[in-house]
């Protein structure tokens, strides 16, 4: 059997989730991946350096169709019929383009998965991680998106697959990029980082929120937030951790003013070991964390940092 | 211009859904049903749409057992103008509901598709991208700001590392992320009026669609729990506990 991956990278990095998105494919047979944008030659390089992969694809394009669902869509329904299995890493990216490519397919898409049973079934949260349903697929072919944080990622070098192009096809038209924003951070990326430190409604504006990043320099840590904090906009939307956010797993989850609803828990609860910090003891998020400090965050947040420096 | 918004009847984002004790899926009788918040949005949009005049007619459709009548009530008490429910028993998929969809859009000729993102049940994220497929039209999932203007939409759309903008040619799909808009509640006047409007009823027979789910269950389960930890009384214990006994700094 063989199994495509469609890989996430940036300027030509392969990004970890998808190294995760590798592994889970490896378990079901011979791997070959592709990868689209203007730096593809780039990516197919570093792609190609991954231990496992037998062959990568590379669709080089400038025009910024490789940033559209209709062509990448369309080129991966084109691909198919040389695999059994085609996944990605559940990203923004994947959820936009593989369900369409599903659809080209007439196949019904398998989201999200945490664990892989046999070729055919596969281990899925659903309900906000409520539950886990496990699900048989009756179709022929497979379209997959992993939930990178169930799955460890392969190494990033020592392999050596051959490289290929591919065309990106004009796709269906009628849908033209115009731009892409995106927010600049030296921090490490959300969903890799070995730490985060998460922020919500506690934090109460924008410019206090900015009190969370000596302690997440300290930790070398990611900062996060709750739907909360992002919605009376304190930070961004890609900062927000839950059900429609992030999925992480670090290390070590810092809550720091969080209530912990299950559609947050839903995008953190598989962390190692969760610290919460709260002023109510009745808060929800305690229930899942590890160690708690009840009390005013702004208090405890320089107390932190100034144990850290000592121990440190 | 007349817009079509999919609405589905889900377990109340409130509610911590219970697994059923037989595994065979996740207890909805007697349980609160709403309409899935990420539809709420779809809805305010198309509304908020008809009240700016771009759009004439809103038409929100429903695909699932008879009392997803009540989830189009609310559409309709919200400002649908019309409704249409396509009533099964069968479990849906995005894939049948895509088809039941492509079939409505060939009859009734909308100039937009508005969806949510996701249904809060099964998580799946793909009916809008699927229907599109389907229909070999636009895509701009995860909106989070949608401007029509003369024959095209340009909608803002929420991706990983920011946010990235697309001009589609209508008709057009669009799916709708949280920050969309905050949807309305209805008002009472409002929810009598919708008693009054337009509901048709059909069944996927009727539109030529096969339901037959592609995945089946196996089993559903709980998740594994995590317990609850301990409380500390101060900083200086924290960094102790995760240096020394957690080790994760
Ligand atoms: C469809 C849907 C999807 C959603 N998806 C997500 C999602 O992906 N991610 C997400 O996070 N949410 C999501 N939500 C929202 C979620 O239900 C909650 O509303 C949200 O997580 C609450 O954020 P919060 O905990 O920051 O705010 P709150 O619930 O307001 O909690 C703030 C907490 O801060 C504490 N606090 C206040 N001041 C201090 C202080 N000085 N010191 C210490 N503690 C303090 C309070 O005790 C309280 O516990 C979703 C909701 C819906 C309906």
């Amino acid at each position: 059997m063989a199994v495509l991956v469609y890989l996430d990278h940036e300027g030509g990095a392969i990004r970890q989730a998808s190294r995760s998105a590798i592994a889970a494919a490896s378990r079901l047979g011979d791997v070959d991946v592709l990868v689209t944008g203007p730096d593809a030659a780039a990516a197919a390089k570093s792609a190609a350096a991954i231990p496992g992969v037998k062959k990568v694809l590379q669709a080089t394009d400038t025009t910024g169709n490789s940033e559209l669902a209709e062509p990448v869509a369309a080129l991966l329904a084109d691909l198919a019929a040389g695999y059994t299995h085609i996944l990605a890493a559940s990203s923004a990216t994947a959820k936009n383009v593989l369900p369409r490519a599903a659809a080209l397919l007439d196949v019904q898409p398998i989201p999200d998965i945490v664990a892989i049973n046999d070729a055919d079934t596969f281990v899925r949260p659903i309900y906000a991680g409520s539950a886990l349903a496990t699900v048989k697929s009756a179709d022929a072919k497979k379209i997959i998106t992993v939930r990178a944080s169930s799955f460890d990622p392969v190494a990033g070098e020592g392999g050596n697959a051959t490289i290929e192009d591919v065309a990106l096809p004009a796709g269906p038209g009628g849908s033209t990029f115009i731009a892409t924003e995106l927010s600049k951070s030296e921090r490490p990326e959300l969903e890799s980082a070995r730490v985060v430190v998460s922020g919500g409604n506690g934090m109460l504006n924008g410019e206090n929120f900015k009190l969370l990043e000596p302690l997440a320099d300290r930790l070398g840590a990611a900062i996060g937030a709750s739907r909360a904090a992002v919605d009376k906009g304190f930070v961004s939307n890609e900062y927000q951790v839950g059900q429609t956010g992030k999925i992480v797993a670090p290390e070590l989850y810092i809550a720091m003013g969080i209530s912990g609803q299950i559609q947050h828990l839903a995008g953190m609860k598989d962390s190692k070991v969760i610290v919460a910090i709260n002023k109510d003891p009745e808060a929800p998020i305690f229930q899942v964390a590890d160690y708690g400090i009840v009390g005013d965050l702004f208090t405890i947040l320089p107390q932190l940092e100034a144990e850290l420096d000592k121990a440190g | 211009m007349k817009v079509l918004v999919p609405v589905k009847r889900v377990i109340d984002y409130n509610i911590k859904p219970r697994v059923k004790a037989d595994g065979s899926g996740v207890e909805t009788a007697g349980v609160k049903m709403s309409m899935n918040p990420f539809d709420e949005i779809a809805v305010e949009e198309a509304v908020r749409l008809k009240e700016k005049g771009v759009v004439s007619e809103i038409i929100a459709v429903s695909i699932g057992e008879a009392k997803a009548q009540d989830t189009l009530r609310t559409a309709m008490a919200m400002g649908a103008d019309r409704s249409i429910l396509v009533e099964t028993d069968v479990v849906t998929e995005p894939l049948s509901v895509a088809k039941v969809l492509k079939a409505l859009v060939e009859k009734e000729k909308p100039d937009l598709i508005i969806l949510g993102k996701q249904a809060i049940d099964d998580d799946m994220n793909a009916t809008g991208q699927m229907l599109a497929g389907l229909l070999g039209r636009p895509q701009g999932t995860f909106a989070s700001k949608v401007d029509v203007t003369d024959g095209s939409v340009t909608v803002m759309r929420e991706i990983d590392g920011g946010s990235q903008t697309v001009k589609l040619a209508l008709p057009a799909i669009i799916t709708a992320d949280l920050r969309l808009n905050e949807p309305r509640y209805a008002s009472l006047p409002n929810i009598m009026k919708a008693r009054k409007k337009p509901m048709e009823k059909i069944t996927p027979a009727d539109l030529g669609v096969d339901m037959t789910p592609r995945l089946s269950v196996v089993s559903v389960a709980e998740p594994p729990e995590r317990k609850a930890g301990i409380k500390l009384d101060s900083a200086a214990e924290l960094v102790s506990r995760l240096r020394n006994e957690a080790k994760v700094i």
